[in-house]
Order: C-alpha cells, then sequence, then structure tokens
C-alpha cells in the first residue's frame, strides 16, 4: 500500500490535466466520470492507507531533493501519519461526495465550462492532498499555494460578472497577505535550523529560544488567520461565496479553509512551546466566533449565513488549539466538513429548487416541496447546534471543556458562541423551510425535489453528520471510547489539559446543551410564522451591515492605497517617467531638425566643409607634431 | 635647384585649384581646378622622388632608391585620364538634362 502514496495526488492532477486541456472534445459524461473516478480512486487508496497508518504507523516517502544546495537540504516527501490520512480522507471523501453533487449542480453549464470546472476541482484536491500529504513546510506550502489559486479560480467561475472577478481578487490578495506571514515563518525556521521536515524540526524544537518559537509561531498562525479566516482577514470568506455553491461547499466550508488548523495542529509541538502564541490564537478564535456569530444572524442570503457560520465555526477551532485541545479542533474540522458540506449542498439544492433565488425571504415552506432536502439540512443544524447525539456536540464539547480548564471566561463566551450559532441556523432553517411560501408563482410551480445526483450526497453526508462524533466520545461518558485521541496520538504529543471532576465536566456539557435548546426554541417560535422581511434598523443593521468592517478596510487600507497609486499613476509615471522618455524623443527631433540645415544641397557648400575639416585635421597633425618637425627639418 | 622652390610651386597649384573649386560653379572649371590639385601633386611626388634619388646615387651608383615616386605619377596619370572622360561624359550628361554645366543646379537630392 505504502507505494501507491505517491498515486493520491497525482490521480487527481491527472484528471486536472485530462479535463483541462480536452475540454473541448469530452462529452459531459465523460468529463463527470473522470472528474469524479480519480477522486473516488484517490479516496480508496487513501482508505486503504488509513488502515495500514492505524496498523503499522506513519509511512514516509521521499521522491527526490527539491531542494538541495549547500547546508539546507529539502526533499520532495510525502509523510502519511494518522493526522494526515485523517485529513486525506475528509477531502477525498466530502471531496468525491461533491464532486458527485456538482455533476447534477452544474449540468446547465455548456461543456467546456463543465470541463474547465471540474478541472479546477480535481486541481484543487490535488493541491489540499499536497498541503496535508507533504513531508515537510515548504511542500505544505506548495499545496498552500495551490489551494489560494484553486480558490481564486473557482470564486471567479463565472468570469463574467464583474463582482465575481471582485470577490476572487479580494480572496487572492487576503490570503496573499497571510502568506507572507508563512513564508517569512518558514524562512526562520530555515534560517535557525536549517531544515523544514517535521520530524527534524520538531526533534531540533528545544534548541530554539523562546523568541524564536514565539515570532515563528506568530508568523506561521498570521498564515492561517488568512487561509483559515479568522480575525483580521476573515472578510474575503462571505464574498467568497460568489463561486458555485458545491465549491463553497467544498473550499470555503470543507477543506481549504481547515489548511491553518490543519498546519497548527501539525506544528503542535512548536506552538505548544510559547504561550504567548497561544493566548494569541485562543483570544483570536473566540473574537472571531463571537464577531461571525453576531454577524450571522441579520444576514439574509442563505449563503452568506453559511458562510459567517463557516467563519464562526473555524473560530472555535482555533479556540481549540488556543487552550491545547489540538484533538478537539482536529475532531472538530472533521464534523465540520461533514455538517457544513451538507448545509452548503442543502443550500445548492434550494437555490438550485428556486431557480438560482439566495434571499431567503423569499423562501418559506419549503419543506413540503423538498422533503430530502428538508431533513438532511435539519439534521445538519443539529449538528451544528450541538444537539447530542450529532457529531457538532462532541466535537464542540471537546473545545468547550478544554476552554473551560484552561479559563472560564472563555467558556462562557464559546458557550455564548454555541447558542448565537443554534439561533441564526434555526432562524436559516425556520425561513427557509417552514411557514409559507413567499416566492412568486413560478417558483412556486417550478419546486420540486432535487435528482438523485444531488439527494444521494446529502443523504451520505446527513448520515456522516449525525454518526461522525461517535468515534470521539469523551471519556466522562464512556471511559476508554475515544477512538479519537487513540488513533492521533502518535502526531498529537503535547496535548495537555487540565483534568476536571466529572461532575464539573457533566455539567458544562448540560448547560451548553441547555443553552443551545433554549436558543433553538426561540428562533423558531420567532421565525417560523412572523420571519424578517424588512431591512433591520439601528443594531440589527449595524450586523447587517457586517459591523462595518468591509467599509472600515475600505477607508483604512483600501482607498489610501488607491490614492497612492494613482498619485503614482498620474504624476510619477505621468510626469515623471513619460516627460524623460518623451522627453529624450523631442530634444532628438528638436536636434536633428537644426543639424539638417547643414545638407543644404549646394555642391560649394559641401565642397567648403571638405576642405575646411582636411585643414582641420592637418592642424590637429601639425600639432601632434609628427608634421611639423618633419617640415621644419626641410625648411 | 633646392626642394623648397618645387613645394612652394606645387602649394600654390594646389592652392588655385582648391580656391577654383570653391569659388567657381562652373563644372567644367571645377574640373579643371581638380586636374590642377592633382598635378601639383605629381609635381610634388617628381620631386621627392628626385631629391632622395640624388642623395641615394650620391653614396652607390646602383641605387635605385626614389624611383617608386615616379613610377606613381604615372598611375595618377592614368587614372586622371580614366577620370577626366567619365567625368567629362557625366557633365555632358548633365548639359544635356540641365541645359547648363551650373552645379547649383544639381541639388535634386536634398530633402
Amino acid at each position: 500500500m505504502s507505494q501507491l502514496v505517491y498515486l493520491v495526488p497525482l490521480l487527481p492532477l491527472a484528471g486536472f490535466l485530462i479535463n483541462g486541456l480536452l475540454r473541448k472534445s469530452l462529452s459531459k459524461q465523460a468529463v463527470s466520470i473522470i472528474g469524479c473516478g480519480v477522486i473516488l480512486i484517490a479516496f480508496l487508496i487513501s482508505l486503504g492507507l488509513f488502515f495500514q497508518v492505524k496498523a503499522n504507523g506513519p509511512i514516509i516517502q521521499t521522491y527526490f531533493n527539491f531542494i538541495d544546495i549547500k547546508g539546507l537540504n529539502i526533499p520532495f516527501s510525502f509523510q502519511v501519519d494518522a493526522l494526515s490520512v485523517l485529513f486525506m480522507l475528509i477531502i477525498t471523501g466530502v471531496g468525491f461526495l461533491i464532486h458527485v453533487y456538482s455533476t447534477s449542480y452544474m449540468h446547465e453549464e455548456s461543456t467546456p465550462h463543465f470541463a474547465r470546472y471540474f478541472s479546477f476541482l480535481n486541481l484543487f484536491v490535488f493541491s489540499m492532498l499536497l498541503l496535508v500529504m507533504g513531508g515537510n513546510y515548504l511542500i505544505l506550502f506548495l499545496g498552500w499555494e495551490g489551494v489560494g489559486l484553486c480558490s481564486y479560480l473557482l470564486i471567479g467561475y463565472w468570469f463574467k460578472n464583474t463582482d465575481y472577478n471582485y470577490a476572487a481578487k479580494k480572496a487572492f490578495i487576503m490570503n496573499r497577505i497571510g502568506d507572507v506571514g508563512f513564508l517569512l515563518g518558514i524562512f526562520w525556521l530555515v534560517a535557525k535550523l536549517g531544515t523544514l521536515t517535521y520530524g527534524n524540526v520538531f526533534a531540533a524544537a528545544g534548541n530554539l529560544s523562546a523568541v524564536d518559537v514565539t515570532g515563528i509561531t506568530i508568523l506561521l498562525f498570521i498564515g492561517a488567520t488568512g487561509k483559515s479566516a479568522q480575525i483580521p482577514l476573515y472578510t474575503w470568506l462571505p464574498d467568497a461565496m460568489a463561486g458555485p455553491t458545491p465549491v463553497s461547499a467544498l473550499i470555503h466550508a470543507a477543506t481549504m479553509v481547515t489548511a491553518g488548523v490543519y498546519m497548527i495542529a501539525r506544528s503542535n509541538i512548536l506552538y505548544s512551546m510559547s504561550a504567548v502564541t497561544e493566548n494569541v490564537i485562543a483570544i483570536i478564535g473566540i473574537a472571531t466566533v463571537l464577531l461571525a456569530a453576531t454577524i450571522a444572524i441579520k444576514q439574509n442570503d442563505i449563503k452568506k449565513v453559511l458562510a459567517y457560520s463557516t467563519v464562526s465555526q473555524l473560530g472555535y477551532m482555533f479556540l481549540g488549539l488556543g487552550v491545547g485541545a489540538y484533538n478537539g479542533a482536529v475532531f472538530h474540522v472533521m464534523t465540520h466538513a461533514f455538517f457544513k458540506a451538507l448545509l452548503f449542498l442543502g443550500a445548492g439544492s434550494v437555490i438550485h429548487a428556486m431557480g438560482n433565488e439566495q434571499d431567503i425571504r423569499k423562501m418559506g415552506g419549503l419543506r413540503k416541496y423538498m422533503p430530502v432536502t428538508h431533513i438532511t439540512f435539519l439534521l445538519g443544524c443539529l449538528a451544528i447546534s450541538g444537539i447530542p447525539p450529532f457529531s457538532g456536540f462532541f466535537s464542540k464539547d471537546e473545545i468547550l471543556a478544554a476552554a473551560y480548564a484552561k479559563n472560564p471566561v472563555l467558556w462562557v463566551l464559546g458557550v455564548a458562541g454555541a447558542a448565537l450559532t443554534a439561533f441564526y441556523m434555526f432562524r436559516l432553517y425556520a425561513t427557509t423551510f417552514l411557514g409559507s411560501f413567499r416566492g412568486t408563482h413560478d417558483q412556486e410551480h417550478h419546486l420540486h425535489e432535487s435528482p438523485a445526483a444531488i439527494t444521494l450526497p446529502l443523504i451520505a453526508l446527513a448520515i456522516l453528520s449525525v454518526i461522525g462524533g461517535w468515534i470521539g466520545i469523551p471519556a466522562v461518558m464512556i471511559p476508554d471510547a475515544n477512538a479519537f485521541h487513540h488513533f492521533l496520538q502518535p502526531v498529537i504529543t503535547t496535548e495537555a489539559i487540565a483534568e476536571m471532576p466529572h461532575a464539573t465536566e457533566w455539567l458544562l456539557m448540560v448547560v451548553s446543551v441547555a443553552v443551545a435548546v433554549i436558543a433553538i426554541l426561540i428562533a423558531l417560535g420567532k421565525f417560523t410564522k412572523r420571519p424578517e422581511l424588512n431591512e433591520p434598523q439601528g443594531l440589527g443593521g449595524f450586523l447587517a451591515h457586517k459591523w462595518y468592517i468591509d467599509e472600515l478596510y475600505d477607508a483604512v487600507i483600501v482607498n489610501p492605497l488607491n490614492a497612492l497609486a494613482g498619485f503614482f499613476k498620474n504624476i510619477i509615471e505621468k510626469s515623471g517617467i513619460d516627460g524623460i522618455v518623451n522627453g529624450v524623443g523631442r530634444f532628438i527631433l528638436y536636434s536633428s531638425r537644426q543639424v539638417r540645415l547643414v545638407q543644404s544641397g549646394q555642391v560649394g557648400s559641401y565642397i567648403l566643409f571638405m576642405v575646411l575639416a582636411i585643414i582641420v585635421l592637418v592642424l590637429i597633425w601639425i600639432n601632434d607634431g609628427y608634421i611639423y618637425t618633419y617640415l621644419s627639418k626641410i625648411f | 635647384m633646392p626642394i623648397q622652390y618645387y613645394i612652394y610651386l606645387s602649394l600654390a597649384l594646389f592652392c588655385i585649384g582648391i580656391a577654383g573649386v570653391l569659388t567657381r560653379r562652373n563644372a567644367i572649371i571645377i574640373f579643371m581646378s581638380v586636374e590642377l590639385m592633382l598635378n601639383a601633386v605629381n609635381l610634388l611626388l617628381v620631386a621627392f622622388s628626385k631629391m632622395h634619388h640624388a642623395v641615394a646615387t650620391a653614396v652607390d651608383k646602383v641605387n635605385n632608391v626614389g624611383t617608386d615616386g615616379q613610377i606613381f605619377v604615372f598611375f595618377v596619370m592614368v587614372v586622371a585620364a580614366a577620370e577626366v572622360s567619365v567625368g567629362l561624359a557625366i557633365i555632358v550628361m548633365m548639359y544635356r538634362n540641365a541645359h547648363s554645366v551650373d552645379v547649383n543646379f544639381l541639388n535634386r537630392l536634398k530633402n
């Protein structure tokens, strides 16, 4: 099995090349089979690798020297261990379901664009696999950049819409800002340790000074804030909803945005060495949870609600990382991949049925038209709200328990975030699926349940969202039942969470579940009969405008930069650079017009010039003394 | 006869030639002035050659130093004769086309 490791990323790459290069000649059916098939095979190989890793421990495959110069050797290697194989399963498994879903969702596109979509999607899976399978930080960075590129390409998939292009550009630039930090962190590592291979870095981590560790981890974390949409670089993710809905499910919910969590969990040895960084991460995480959750409760675009919900859930993961619950964070990545992909795909199903309508104020009562979508969406909502025994409960509870052990204030804020989560999810659910239909008569006429290619992935993900949490049942419920911790133990060696009395843990669980249930009941009671149809005022308007963060960024960063660029363009470029270039041309033209007067066309004047020139030459010779002395000898 | 006389003479001839070329507009006269300059040079060549030859034979009777200048003059004469034929042909053609031998009419390449 370990000889097949390279096939896992190679197959999606092959799919990308075939679909991309032959997009004009392949039929939609062939594109679908190639696009989904390569991911399915990659998933099966990953499954085989999973059992092998479980039985025999990590596999490290080195293929060739990627960079080999004096004092620095970076091999091109893959490291398949518990953490990466888990991500590989999520990426290829959820990825496969989303590919299948896309074959139906994107079916109205023309064939070349259909193939372009699938080739980008395959390229994304390839880059993401490179990211999680790489055996050192550089391979991780290659994948890191690759997923950023694919995210850009897919957000701007409908490139005829200028707004979508701006959204794609925004995502790319915001990610680049984080990437600079990430790259600087890598350089720092190279400078101090001379290696980027995980094993060597972690073995030598003890040699680093406290300043080095804090600096490196903070810089790497800046990269994570960009990729995983944390404060202050989160504003690209809601705009990224411009892409097709399956893209939002795969890239902007399940996989790419969790790259930062993967990276920090992978580097847990470094992060646990710096208390400063851990505190920064925990504070950023909880702040993101609350900020995004408050925004989500006033959004009316079905995808925007889910986007802010994703930002908020990513905040939970970072809260978990910050309080040292690396297992909990990775666990939440997994369960979140299930239920958030489910919710996005469900939203896609709704949007599809509504004829590309995304405003939930124009929906309502879809329960009786779309039974499968409704049930699966409800299960997803319950999972994200943390209701037992759905998957979100176990992972969120693990993070909250660790937060309590670190600092009860974090726990209180986290529970408040969980209540907001339950509230906005059930506001969304009630407004969309309950009550009566508020759209046009035409839309009502066309309402229908989606085809099997859409409902089957929904059902698969719904099952995973329900049972996915059962592999990580906390010890307080059933001792030694947490298969998840056990599996990740070889990678996450530094998890240290203070033991709590069982009674406390039970109490925390009951309180957080009770808060979530109350929030759900309030939301259902409030929005089933009387959904919010008017533009919110006051505080609600402030939240609906996303705390005016975009406007703030525009005023503080974008507009000054544009003004500076305008200054360089209009003043420096136009008057300075262009002035010099045009001035040279004008000077040559002017001087040549003056010199041209010499060429009069009069033979006599030419001869005169010739004679004068000869006289001048003779005078020069005489001054040289040679002819002069010769002549003076004669006379 | 001292060499200076020859030099003064050929210098005078050469300057007359230059002055003629510069001041006259008639193509034939310019042509004659050019010939005058050529012959000034010829005269100088012969004079120097004779001077060298006289010095050399004073030492060695069979020495032929200085004869090459005189041979050079023959070549110049031959080339000048050929050049005269070409030049006069050009002047004839010029007269046929422009009905004048004034060089100031030859400014068609201007601009």
